[in-house]
């Protein structure tokens, strides 16, 4: 048989692409949450950040959109495929079972990851595509040039405590799915060891803890801002850029 | 010790099978597991009704026959100890103790807890041996083979292959075993120089046997009445990458 059909045919395939595609997914949210921690700097900053992400060339950008979505689509489709082939492996279940080692972490993976991938849609729906509030109107100047406040977009986004609880709700899912994710991906790999085993569990719970209240940070500083006076972001920015809009609106 | 039993009972693989409550009132707590079922069988015997079949042959813990899973854990609750080791002063007085077999598709029951574990024989007899032959046993240090390597191998050749990773996992998953076998092969000169085909033949076979997928709990490693360490598998998925790409090189060239 062709090697690399055998490979793609067999278990020790299926859980590569776990973890290649698990790795990309990983860095990007480590890259996401860093970015998104600009918003503790002044509005300049992330507006100049995401107008560059956004200008990038139309290639560049919907390619690494497109490889993402790939590797989102290759991690669900294996994801099944495995969790069938092992539900089939045990026909009949146990009457009585008990756990003796497996993590919790472990064993919610696929719950947490259905919850993640209901959530990314939301995400994508919320701040990418924008239909579920309307942020089309947001101006910041930046240097002359009229950029989305993404600063002020974030604000009013996480301004709904509904909206804030839910996303903090799903980076503790997020945080669980990393901790096993993480060190399984090295197990995968191969490489590790007895020696390395345990740094490397403690390597994947802090990158899941990390990531955890990097992303929370913004919503639970949102809510202090808006709802209990402790001014963490600037609150005046947001209101001069909602008086802007509404002048300019006004003047149409 | 007065015990209630709960034990898995199937005539053959054709019918399906139940759990039957079975009670038995003077165990000494220094009997072993396979003691105590030997008893109820003499009790069973003696009332004219069938015994509970189940598998054993050592009784010293060392040849991978006896299996049972005993309250939900394979080998019972005692770490590093197989069933045949396993002694009643682990439970207590009174209790209620589930015996079933172990599950997975690939070990069907053949009767009450006796189940068929040949897929295993088949994943050995796809890689898990040296073609060449050795002749009788070579002196002491004529092959070097270093300290920490040896210790590697000697800990994956202790695998008994009872199957009780395969009956932990919650996915039926043989990668502690077949990791096992590869690697204690693997790691050692003689069996190196064949250590591609291997890995490829052998992960082959373990997923047409159809077992499950390993997807890193742990459970295997935490029952292996052998203490086999995770570390294995881990050797298995990298051999197996590597034996991969030179499999791809080689047939583009």
């Amino acid at each position: 048989m062709n090697p690399f059909l055998q490979l793609l045919r067999s278990s020790l395939g299926k859980k590569y692409l776990m973890a290649l595609s698990g790795f990309v997914l990983a860095g990007f949210v480590l890259g996401h949450m860093a970015g998104n921690a600009q918003i503790f700097l002044p509005p300049e900053y992330i507006n100049a950040y995401g107008h560059k992400l956004q200008s990038l060339p139309g290639v560049v950008l919907w390619g690494i959109r497109l490889f993402l979505l790939l590797c989102v689509v290759v991690h669900i489709c294996v994801a099944v495929l495995l969790t069938i082939e092992n539900r089939l492996a045990r026909p009949d279940r146990y009457e009585k079972e008990a756990t003796v080692e497996a993590t919790i972490s472990s064993r919610a993976m696929p719950y947490t990851g259905l919850i993640l991938l209901f959530f990314i849609i939301f995400h994508l729906l919320h701040y990418t595509v924008r239909s579920i509030y309307d942020y089309s109107n947001l101006p910041y100047n930046l240097h002359g040039e009229t950029v989305h406040d993404i600063y002020t977009m974030m604000y009013l986004g996480f301004s709904h405590w509904w909206v804030s609880i839910f996303y903090i709700a799903v980076m503790g899912l997020l945080c669980l799915h990393l901790t096993h994710g993480v060190s399984s991906m090295f197990q995968t790999m191969g490489w590790r060891n007895e020696k390395w085993r345990a740094i490397l569990d403690k390597a994947a719970a802090a990158y899941g803890w990390v990531v955890f209240l990097g992303f929370v940070s913004i919503p639970v500083a949102v809510l202090l801002t808006e709802h209990a006076g402790i001014a963490l972001l600037d609150k005046e920015h947001v209101e001069a850029t909602l008086a802007l809009a509404k002048s300019l609106t006004l003047n149409q | 010790m007065k015990l209630n039993l709960k034990i898995w009972r199937q005539k053959n693989s054709a019918v399906t099978g139940r759990l039957v409550d079975y009670q038995l009132d003077d165990v000494s707590p220094d009997s072993s597991f396979l003691e105590m079922l030997d008893l109820l069988n003499e009790q069973l015997v003696s009332e004219g009704e069938e015994p509970v079949a189940f598998d054993h042959d050592c009784r010293e813990g060392i040849c991978g026959t006896c299996s049972l899973n005993i309250n939900g854990i394979p080998h019972g609750p005692q770490k590093a100890t197989t069933t045949c080791q396993l002694h009643m002063r682990h439970f207590e007085d009174g209790e209620t103790i589930v015996i079933e077999p172990f599950r997975a598709k690939p070990f069907p029951v053949i009767s009450d807890l006796i189940i068929d574990r040949s897929a295993f024989e088949g994943i050995t007899q796809a890689g898990g041996f040296i073609t060449a032959r050795t002749g009788s046993a070579p002196d002491g240090n004529s092959i070097a083979v270093r300290k920490n390597i040896a210790e590697k191998a000697m800990d994956a050749a202790s695998c008994i292959g009872c199957g009780a990773c395969v009956a932990a996992c919650k996915n039926a998953s043989a990668m502690l075993y077949v990791g096992a076998k590869v690697s204690h092969l693997n790691l050692l000169p003689q069996g190196a120089a064949e250590k591609d085909r291997r890995v490829l033949s052998m992960v082959w076979q373990m997923d047409r046997a159809g077992f499950g997928n390993c997807t890193n709990y742990g459970e295997c490693s935490a029952v292996c009445p052998k203490e086999i360490p995770l570390d294995v598998i881990a050797k298995m998925n990298r051999d197996y990458a590597v034996a991969t790409v030179k499999n791809i090189f080689t047939q583009a060239m």
